[in-house]
């Protein structure tokens, strides 16, 4: 299985803990910014989820180089 | 655990804007609040700025338990429904179909609108002399303006189309008949406007949204139209309210309005900061209900226990910003929880926030001599805090 990568853009991140409720797995928010908790994850539709419901767009998901979250 | 006697709330007048001060000092007791509002069960209340951001963030906290409990409410008649009394993963269904027309990005392209319909609406005002309402004549077209866009509301039906979001909002009482009533003509008139976006599709949310429902089968009709009515139940009255409150804060604080007019630029991060300072909310938001045991702020809540939370006292928690009381336009760390925090968080946000920023920079660049010219009415209906209208000369 391909791993999926997990980016959060920290200047861009509002912290408004969206991604963290949505799938709490895979986002934390450390102080005011939310992070991955791990960096390379097993494919998971919610963190398409979570990228997709990001205000600021701030999350990017990559498998195999190509970005598949958001979504367009 | 010990459960003392329930306090009434909420706490707040709703002739200001201030604090009430119950809520300095549940800050500086350990534990959280037992009260009891008008309706529904006795809750517990987090009023410190961690408390209510890890209940809003915590998933252990359900909005959905809400409809099977008796939710602690002001008055009866009001029930939440909607995309706010959903959990994840039927929220997040909702929610991420919505969530692009509402990025920051999506949201800019309106930004120009904004801008130019804020400069008609006071080039009219200075045709027609002061006093001006700034209610009336400034912040509620703007949101109305904004939310017909985003529906595709044509022209000609938006006198109407504010007439029934007017009555559907607490801006006027009614009874629970006339309330169904009037959220039924609106329904429908929702419903004709999806048959019409569907008859002839635009570059809007109501059309992102039919695609959604026709070609994907991920929203049912009756979804489409409960979001359609709680984009604008959600995003009109709120910053129709907090536009004005801004106005008022700011002249009731010379000096920061001062600051600000010196520097056009800051007028984001002025906005930011009097998302902190103004507590909009006469009491705390939409209760959520523990699914399991967990403690929170010391005091363990059962599973089944609902817990509010006051957004205002959490904005004005010393443990967390500095001075906290002080109104500061330039403060570096507006981290405030204005919006909500968590799943729910605004899913307006982006929009409010260029909405507030276009229509306090034009109005201030406009009238170098803002006043207060007149008395203030206050809402009374303890939802939202604010002018019902603001008499204004320049
Ligand atoms: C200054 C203006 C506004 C303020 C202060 C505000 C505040 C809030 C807050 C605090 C919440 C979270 C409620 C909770 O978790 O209990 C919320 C949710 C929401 N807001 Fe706003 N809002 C504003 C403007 C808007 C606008 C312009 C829109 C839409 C166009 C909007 C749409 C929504 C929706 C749909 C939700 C529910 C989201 C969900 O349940 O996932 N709001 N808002
Ligand atoms: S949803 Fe986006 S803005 Fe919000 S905390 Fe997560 S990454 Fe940051």
């Amino acid at each position: 299985m391909t791993a999926w990568h997990l980016a959060v853009d920290r200047d861009r991140c509002m912290g408004t803990g969206i991604c963290a409720g949505t799938a709490p797995a895979l986002f934390r928010l450390d102080g005011r910014h939310s992070a991955p908790v791990n960096d390379s994850i097993d494919p998971d539709e919610s963190a398409l989820d979570a990228a997709d419901s990001c205000p600021a767009a701030a999350i990017t998901v990559t498998a195999r180089e190509t970005v598949i979250g958001p979504r367009p | 655990m010990e459960r003392t006697a329930p306090v009434h709330y909420p706490f707040n007048r709703t002739d200001g804007l201030d604090l009430a001060c119950p809520y300095r000092e549940a800050r500086g007791t350990p534990g959280l609040t037992r009260v009891r509002m008008n309706h529904g069960d006795a809750a517990w209340l987090a009023t410190r700025y961690e408390d209510v951001r890890f209940v809003l963030g915590d998933r252990r906290f359900s909005r959905a338990a809400a409809l099977t409990h008796d939710e602690p409410r002001q008055s009866d008649g009001r029930r939440s429904a909607g995309i706010l009394a959903m959990d994840p993963p039927e929220h997040t269904r909702l929610r991420t179909l919505v969530a692009k027309a509402f990025t920051v990005r999506q949201v800019e392209r309106l930004r120009p609108q904004v801008r130019a319909l804020a400069g008609e609406l006071l080039d009219a005002m200075e045709e027609t002399g002061q006093p001006a309402d700034l209610v009336e004549d400034y912040a509620l077209p703007i949101p109305v303006f904004v939310i017909c866009q985003l529906l595709g509301v044509p022209a000609a039906d938006r006198p109407q189309f504010r007439v029934w979001s007017d009555s559907l909002l607490s801006t006027s009482p009614m009874t629970a008949g006339e309330f169904t009533a009037v959220r039924g003509e609106l329904r429908d008139y929702m419903a004709g406007l999806v048959a019409e976006h569907r008859r002839a599709p635009q570059d809007d949310l109501m059309t992102a949204l039919v695609n959604a429902r026709d070609q994907d089968d991920r929203l049912s009709e009756e979804e489409l139209i409960d979001l359609c009515v709680a984009v604008l139940v959600a995003g009109h009255e709120t910053t129709a309210t907090q536009l004005p409150n801004f106005v008022l804060t700011l002249l009731r604080h010379p000096d920061q309005l001062a600051r600000l007019r010196s520097d056009p630029e800051a007028v984001p991060a002025a906005v930011e900061e009097l998302m902190r300072f103004v507590p909009l909310g006469a009491g705390a938001s939409a209760a959520r209900y523990a699914t399991e045991d967990v403690e929170v702020g010391g005091t363990l809540v059962l599973a089944g226990e609902p817990v509010l939370v006051s957004i205002g006292s959490a904005n004005h928690d010393g443990g967390r910003f500095e001075d906290a009381d002080r109104l500061d336009v330039a403060r570096a760390d507006t981290h405030h929880l204005g919006f909500g925090h968590g799943v729910h968080h605004c899913l307006g946000a982006p929009l409010a926030r260029l909405e507030l920023q276009e229509g306090l920079a034009a109005l201030l660049a406009r009238f170098p001599g803002l006043r207060l010219a007149g008395e203030i009415v206050w809402k009374d209906e303890l939802l939202v805090r604010g002018p019902r209208s603001l008499p204004i000369g320049w």
